[in-house]
């Protein structure tokens, strides 16, 4: 049974201008929270919204030019971390020496192999399709760490009252 | 499943109005299916859609925007001047494939 249409045209939402706004806030620098704020960031700029990045606490190595491509991912604390062989990672093994590099390098993997690109590539991606990326000043004061230490693409060192500003009128997600 | 009309061609769509047969295609409709959502083709326009086809033949699965960059060689950039605002999308409605499945 086929059903006729007179003309069916994907609703792109070309017709009403919207002013839909993201704000992802990054406090994290581990490896594995580190990848929620830029797929979602990803995600809305490929569906026109306007999209700001704020990179807050730890969050900062990620736009950290000698930081940003060595976030790791520690299984210490994680129930939800499994075994290859299958089972959950006993707490006791997760703080033995070696097992941050073991278990960076497996979901550095993992990510790599379903298509999603290391941290500073995605941020190159989330930049080039019209995402904006700002640090924060007391992060930067706190880490004596200024514009020259950060990507070239970060717009720039803000304050939580510039931040204010920034979010007016957005959804926003705290990471 | 449905069917709509584009130049005097009974097509089948699925319920957002993207193509579900692969071979119902050509490039004459790819250039009208362009035209109803405001894209005029051109020849960079084209070489998009041409590897997006070639790669859901390959793979099965429309390409992402990050997909295209890579294997394509299409950067990202580009590929919101050619399709505005929803690359992904757009890109492969014109191609006539279902909208990309994938996350990135």
């Amino acid at each position: 049974m086929t059903d006729t249409q007179p003309r069916s045209v994907p609703d792109f939402g070309d017709a009403e201008e919207t002013d839909r706004k993201l704000v992802v806030i990054c406090s994290k620098g581990n490896l594995d929270m580190a990848y929620p704020g830029l797929v979602l960031a990803n995600a809305a700029l490929g569906e026109g919204i306007s999209v700001d990045l704020f990179f807050t606490f730890w969050g900062f190595d990620m736009i950290t030019k000698n930081r940003q491509r060595k976030l790791a991912f520690s299984p210490v604390g994680n129930t939800a971390m499994h075994l290859p062989v299958g089972g959950r990672m006993p707490q006791w093994l997760s703080p033995f020496p070696g097992m941050t590099a073991i278990a960076t390098r497996m979901l550095r993997k993992q990510i790599n192999d379903v298509g999603v690109p290391p941290v500073d590539e995605f941020l190159d991606q989330i930049v080039a399709s019209g995402g904006r990326l700002w640090a924060c000043r007391m992060s930067a004061d706190m880490q004596g760490l200024t514009m020259k230490d950060l990507r070239d693409d970060v717009e720039d060192i803000i304050t939580a009252a510039d931040f204010m500003d920034l979010s007016e009128g957005a959804q926003t997600l705290f990471i | 499943m449905a069917t709509t009309s584009v130049m005097g061609r009974e097509i089948h769509v699925d319920a957002e109005g993207f193509l579900t047969e692969y071979d119902e295609w050509d490039e004459a409709l790819g250039a009208e299916l362009a035209a109803q959502i405001g894209i005029e083709m051109t020849e960079e326009h084209w070489t998009l859609v041409r590897f997006l086809r070639a790669d859901y033949a390959e793979t099965g699965q429309s390409a992402t925007t990050r997909r295209v960059a890579t294997v394509g060689g299409v950067p990202v950039k580009r590929q919101f001047e050619l399709f505005p605002k929803k690359p992904g999308k757009k890109m492969a409605y014109v191609a006539g494939l279902p909208k990309p499945a994938g996350c990135v």
